[in-house]
């Protein structure tokens, strides 16, 4: 009646229900899902990093970053590591099964920006944190001449938990890719690099002082991540993390996903590393 | 500004009724000034008080007048009327044909009036405006909400408002505003519109006409309760001493004494924090999604794969005081605090935001 509030969102809450085409098993507990909307429903469009909230009826909504090429018209695709009772629900679904889906939310890897323009990137995953960054590894290599020298280096745990393991084989038979594996633990069938994912950034490959840096994993390897990267002489503004809190709306309101003054949903999850560098050293925050 | 008498206040009540709208405001219960549907006039608290409040004590005493408003804030505040500590966000049917589902959402907004919002509240209101800007039954319950303020000319022992420059004057978004003036023990009620909606509720009450003296009496009131706060926070410069010291020996001293029990975030009229509850009916078809309030003091708040982030006290005392006064600021270009005391108050340890605060920003480790 007085000053009000505007822009009420009725849709704000609501997921669209998407149908399962595919489902392809990556690891023991990792699964990747390909979505088409339901009742002819245009395409998600999407940002490389960006991420959905999906729905397990009458189970429970969570955030799952997007794995699909940003560019094509195929399919949604999420994967998606089965760690609670929501995504254990999903790792059952099968095709043709309905998932909701609110999205996309949140920033994004800044690949298609002038900024990425002739430089050299730097990719680094560790363990399921590959998923939210192929999306931008599939822009890079859609129009892998805008760019440098472009490294991938990831780790997994052991050799049994490399996700997208085809996909990297693929990569690294590339020329024009530098791609870089190593495991935590190694099994007797393993012949590659034994070690963590940091130990690659000190290897070197790119030059420093005109690399974009994108790493997603867990909070302490991407600190010492770009700890590496930092003493190689990357800048720390041109090195990219993305950042998990909890979260339950997606939309900036329901406040567990914050992160110092940030809203890891709508500010995040992908950061300037500069920009919350004293943050990811506070114990707790 | 002009006057109505007490029976004046009566006919704004019956013409808010007339209007089909329910009436929300402070009434006496279970020992506490706190907030309920008004059936009738003498449903105000009449002749009590509460203002005799400190970290951990809350009494009313009855007073010597008839006063309806004679009291300061209770444990409720208007948020459970705009953000409702529990609501349907959808409903869903499962279609047996092809495996999917169909979704509803049926926000209710039911034409109210909130009678007596103070200062603080009515500051605490215009932050969650912000906040839940986009949300649809927010919005629908806001827009069918005619806001009656009240100024404050007796503040509470735990009352900060001057400091956080939100009172005791009640300013910004109301319809009506009203001074509750006594004469002789006996209530009159200083009127005042700010809005198209006040003036026409204002054209439809039997007012009086208002002297400059009156006026100046207000002013003169008012400037008075200022100086009356039973607490005070030096806001210059806070945001960021206290944004600059996460790693302050004060955050473990409140944490010893903190039970972690999210009374403070409960009382608390900007804190936002909601969780979503998932229920199905016993076959499985039909399933609502439901938020409830949440709290930063609750372990699981934080809960991600691998753990709790804020699995210390300490670091979700620190999250909810920083949250509130530093970063507020950067995330809604205000403070979180608007300086209405409940937190102190409700407090079972007496743990006070006020002294909390000035410990942290007043030295650097």
């Amino acid at each position: 009646m007085n000053a009000t509030p505007g822009g009420a969102d009725p849709a704000l809450w609501l997921p669209e229900p998407w149908r399962i085409e595919r489902v392809r098993r990556e690891l023991s507990d990792t699964f990747t899902l390909e979505l088409q909307p339901t009742a002819g429903g245009a395409p998600l469009r999407f940002l490389p990093g960006q991420f959905n909230m999906l729905y397990a009826f009458g189970l429970g909504e969570v955030p799952i970053s997007i794995s699909g090429d940003p560019e094509a018209d195929g399919p949604l695709v999420h994967t998606i590591r089965a760690v609670g009772p929501v995504t254990e629900a999903m790792r059952r679904l099968v095709p043709g099964d309905v998932l909701g889906v609110r999205g996309p939310f949140g920033s994004c890897w800044p690949v298609s920006g002038a900024e990425a323009e002739g430089c050299d990137l730097v990719i680094v995953a560790g363990g399921v944190g590959l998923a939210p960054l192929r999306p931008a590894i599939l822009h890079v290599l859609r129009h892998r001449q805008r760019f440098g020298q472009v490294c991938i280096f990831y780790g997994a745990r052991t050799p049994a938990d490399i996700l997208y393991r085809h996909e990297l084989r693929r990569w690294r038979g590339q020329f024009d890719l530098l791609v870089d594996v190593t495991v935590d633990r190694a099994t007797q069938d393993w012949a590659g690099r034994v070690g963590v994912v940091p130990r690659l950034v000190e290897g070197g490959g790119y030059d420093p002082q005109h690399t974009l840096a994108l790493v997603c994993g867990p909070e302490i390897m991407m600190r010492h991540t770009a700890r590496a990267l930092l003493a190689r002489g990357v800048r720390r503004e041109r090195i990219h993390v993305s950042m998990e809190r909890n979260m339950k709306c997606a939309v900036g309101l329901c406040g567990h996903c914050q992160f110092g003054p940030h809203f890891v949903c709508r500010d995040g999850p992908v950061f300037r590393f500069d920009v919350i560098e004293a943050l990811m050293t506070v114990d707790g925050l | 500004m002009q006057r109505l008498s007490l029976a004046g206040l009566a006919v704004l009540l019956h013409v808010l009724w007339a209007d089909r709208r329910e009436i929300i405001g402070p009434r006496l219960r279970d020992g506490a000034i706190t907030l309920g549907i008004l059936h009738r006039l003498e449903d105000l608290p009449v002749g009590w008080s509460d203002t005799a409040q400190e970290a951990a004590q809350y009494r009313v005493v009855p007073r010597a007048d008839s006063a309806r408003f004679g009291h300061v804030t209770g444990p409720l505040s208007w948020k459970r009327w705009l953000f409702l500590p529990e609501e349907v966000l959808f409903r869903a049917v499962r279609d047996d044909q092809d495996g999917g589902f169909t979704l509803s959402a049926t926000p209710t907004a039911p034409l109210r009036a909130f009678l007596g919002v103070r200062g603080c509240d009515l500051a605490a209101i215009a932050i969650q405006d912000r906040i839940f800007a986009h949300d649809p039954a927010y919005c629908a319950r806001r827009e069918a909400t005619l806001i009656i303020a009240i100024n404050c000319l007796e503040p509470g022992g735990t009352c900060f408002c001057a400091s956080m420059e939100t009172g005791p004057q009640a300013r910004g978004a109301f319809d009506l505003r009203l001074t509750e003036w006594l004469d002789a023990g006996t209530p009159s009620y200083l009127v005042e519109s700010g809005s198209a909606a006040g003036r026409k509720l204002l054209a439809r009450l039997p007012i009086e006409a208002c002297t400059p003296e009156d006026q100046a009496r207000v002013e003169q009131a008012l400037a008075q309760a200022a100086t009356r706060m039973g607490r005070q926070l030096d806001t210059g410069g806070l945001a960021e001493r206290l944004a600059a010291r996460p790693g302050h020996r004060h955050w473990q001293q409140v944490a010893a004494r903190c039970l972690s029990c999210a009374n403070c975030t409960l009382v608390c009229p900007t804190c936002f924090c909601s969780t979503i509850e998932d229920r199905t009916d016993l076959s499985g078809t039909t399933a609502e999604r439901v938020r409830r309030w949440d709290s930063c003091f609750d372990l699981e708040h934080s809960y991600i794969v691998g753990g709790n982030v804020r699995a210390d006290p300490a670091a979700r005392y620190r999250q909810w005081l920083l949250h509130k006064l530093a970063y507020w600021h950067t995330q809604f270009g205000t403070s979180g605090c608007t300086g209405c005391g409940r937190c102190i108050t409700w407090c079972p340890v007496g743990i006070d935001l006020t002294v909390e605060a000035a410990a942290v920003a007043g030295s650097e480790a």
